[in-house]
């Protein structure tokens, strides 16, 4: 099963910061997160991701500094910030409206 | 993995890069991250299992179609679709080189305004009411071209020996325009008002250039520079027009008069220092911004063909001759100069080994068009040159006219051969930049021989 594109767009920013918010990450690993958490079922073009990450930056929702990775090559680490954080739990209230709501309708069908 | 076959995966990942890095939403930081991904993914894909080849096909298959990623990064970063210009490019830290740049130029341009307002205390104050000193004009591009050269000798690395040949033409070209006893209202002092900048033009050419005039892209890029030089000189004063516009609207509201500051400090200061900020721009912004002038000509270049189609159309209906008046030489002058510059900035944006166009064909037109109005002009002259004599002005536009007129034909000449596919566009390149300094010779020679020979009137 892949989700429409419009849902994958829609799902990116609560899912990034959600995952930032475990702590400090760089693209790469991000990408894999998503891929291990959705059992596959989320699949990004890697690519994507990046403008999703930099758009949030310039949104303040998350800092980037270059370090130095494992391998001695520059790479970018993201974190989330406080306004981050506020917008994640924002984020996180609407998807649950939007849960509760859906989760409603078809309770109904399967009792019916 | 051999060495082999992880030089072959270097090689591919930077010509990977290199495709990356011309998509101009990407900057470098961004396509170093999404580099550093790629290394990520394909050293997972190796560790997998896969040879260097698989790993690096299945890793930019997973990274996505590069249009739809540059069209993101776009919509990130919209303002980057606007390319910016002072600012340091993709937000570097300006580096040493760019301050130093700066302070030089700042120099200079303080220099020249300095320049300007030099000859107050030696008599030769502008006031606003008085008539304006014949004596800027004649000197106007002393104050201002030597800074430029310095400029460019700063930046392309000179030594004592070139700078004394730049100090010396600038020398004669100080010596010609106040040794000669210029009569009041004289036509030779205005010939070598206007005549002196273009002759003193080409010293700046070769500083610009730094040594390499005869290299295959040294003048053309001079034309490239002078041209964009022109269009940014205008906006600054447009820009300036205003400040001038506000400047005596605030003061007149407080019962000040401003004249003396405009008139003696805001626009002669003004106008040195425009051409040396106005150079810097053009230097800075050479790769960062499409060039102008070539656009312009893209638009002008159908209008005049139309307009000098429609002029000899018209002549020929209503059988109309060209009524001869005193100075209607200098605006066919004019005329051909506008096309010889329409030529000169097409061919300077123009991929030489493309192979001829509709444009091409257009220019032909606009070429050929300009010499039958030229020549019909010309005649009519001519024809009564006798009845208004030898005037500095009518010899010194005669000569412009055969000047221009000789460029034009034999850019006709390779502009047919070049449609009709029997020889290369570089041949009519060459032939324009090679015309160059015919320009300035001409100039020279009006400024250096005229005043004597038409006893100074």
């Amino acid at each position: 099963m892949d989700l429409s594109k419009d849902l994958v767009a829609a799902s990116s920013t609560p899912l990034v910061l959600a995952i930032l918010a475990e702590g400090e990450s760089y693209g790469y690993a991000i990408i894999k997160r998503v891929a291990e958490l959705s059992g596959g079922h989320l699949h990004w073009t890697d690519g994507m991701l990046y403008p999703v990450l930099h758009r949030l930056e310039r949104q303040g929702y998350v800092a980037a500094k270059w370090d130095a990775s494992e391998s001695g090559r520059k790479r970018k680490y993201y974190r989330i910030t406080k306004e981050g954080q506020a917008e994640l739990a924002a984020q996180r209230q609407q998807w649950k409206a939007v849960d509760d709501t859906l989760r409603g309708i078809w309770m109904k069908e399967c009792t019916v | 993995m051999t060495a082999l076959s992880d030089q072959q995966l270097e090689g591919q990942i930077a010509e990977w890069r290199a495709y990356v890095r011309r998509r101009q939403a990407l900057h470098r930081p961004d396509v170093e991250e999404l580099e550093g991904h790629l290394r990520d993914q394909l050293a997972a894909l190796t560790e997998a299992g896969l040879t260097g080849d698989e790993a690096f096909l299945v890793a930019v298959k997973r990274m996505g179609s590069l249009d739809e990623l540059s069209r993101e990064f776009a919509r990130a970063h919209s303002e980057r679709l606007w390319k910016q210009l002072v600012m340091a490019p993709e937000g570097e830290a300006p580096t040493q080189a760019t301050r130093d740049e700066l302070f030089v130029l700042f120099g200079l341009t303080f220099a020249a305004a300095v320049a300007v307002k030099l000859p107050a205390l030696f008599g030769h104050p502008i006031e606003p009411n008085a008539e304006f000193p014949k004596f800027y004009a004649r000197n106007a591009s002393l104050f201002v071209f030597p800074m430029l050269t310095v400029y460019f000798l700063w930046k392309r690395g000179w030594d004592r020996v070139r700078a004394l040949w730049f100090a010396m033409a600038f020398a004669a070209g100080a010596v010609l325009a106040n040794v000669f006893p210029f009569a009041s209202g004289s036509q030779t002092e205005m010939l070598t008002a206007l005549h002196l900048p273009i002759a003193l033009w080409l010293t700046v050419g070769f500083a610009y250039v730094g040594g390499k005039w005869f290299d295959s892209d040294g003048r053309m890029n001079f034309v490239r520079f002078s041209g964009e030089l022109a269009i940014y000189y205008v906006l600054i004063a447009l820009g300036g027009f205003v400040v001038t516009l506000f400047t005596f609207m605030m003061f007149r509201s407080i019962g000040m008069n401003p004249d003396w500051f405009v008139a003696g400090w805001l626009l002669p200061c003004g106008a040195a220092g425009a051409v040396l900020i106005g150079s810097w721009l053009v230097e800075a912004k050479q790769s960062v911004i499409e060039n102008m002038a070539p656009v312009l000509t893209r638009i002008f270049t159908p209008l005049f063909t139309v307009l000098l189609l429609a002029f000899l159309a018209t002549m020929a209906w209503t059988g109309n001759p060209i009524n001869v008046k005193r100075e209607v030489l200098i605006g066919f002058d004019l005329l051909l100069g506008v096309v010889v510059g329409l030529v000169l900035y097409a061919a300077s944006a123009r991929d030489p080994q493309a192979p001829p166009d509709f444009f091409d064909a257009l220019q032909l037109a606009l070429v050929v068009s300009a010499l039958v109005v030229d020549g019909v002009a010309l005649y009519s002259i001519v024809a009564r040159i006798s009845e208004f004599g030898f005037t500095p002005n009518r010899v010194a536009a005669l000569g412009e006219n055969i000047i221009l007129l000789v460029n034009l034909m034999w850019s006709a000449w390779l502009y047919a051969r070049f449609v009709s596919h029997r020889s290369s566009f570089a041949a009519l390149e060459r032939w324009q930049i090679a015309y160059l300094p015919v320009f300035s010779a001409w100039a020279a020679v009006v400024v250096l021989a005229f005043p004597p020979v038409f006893g100074y009137r």
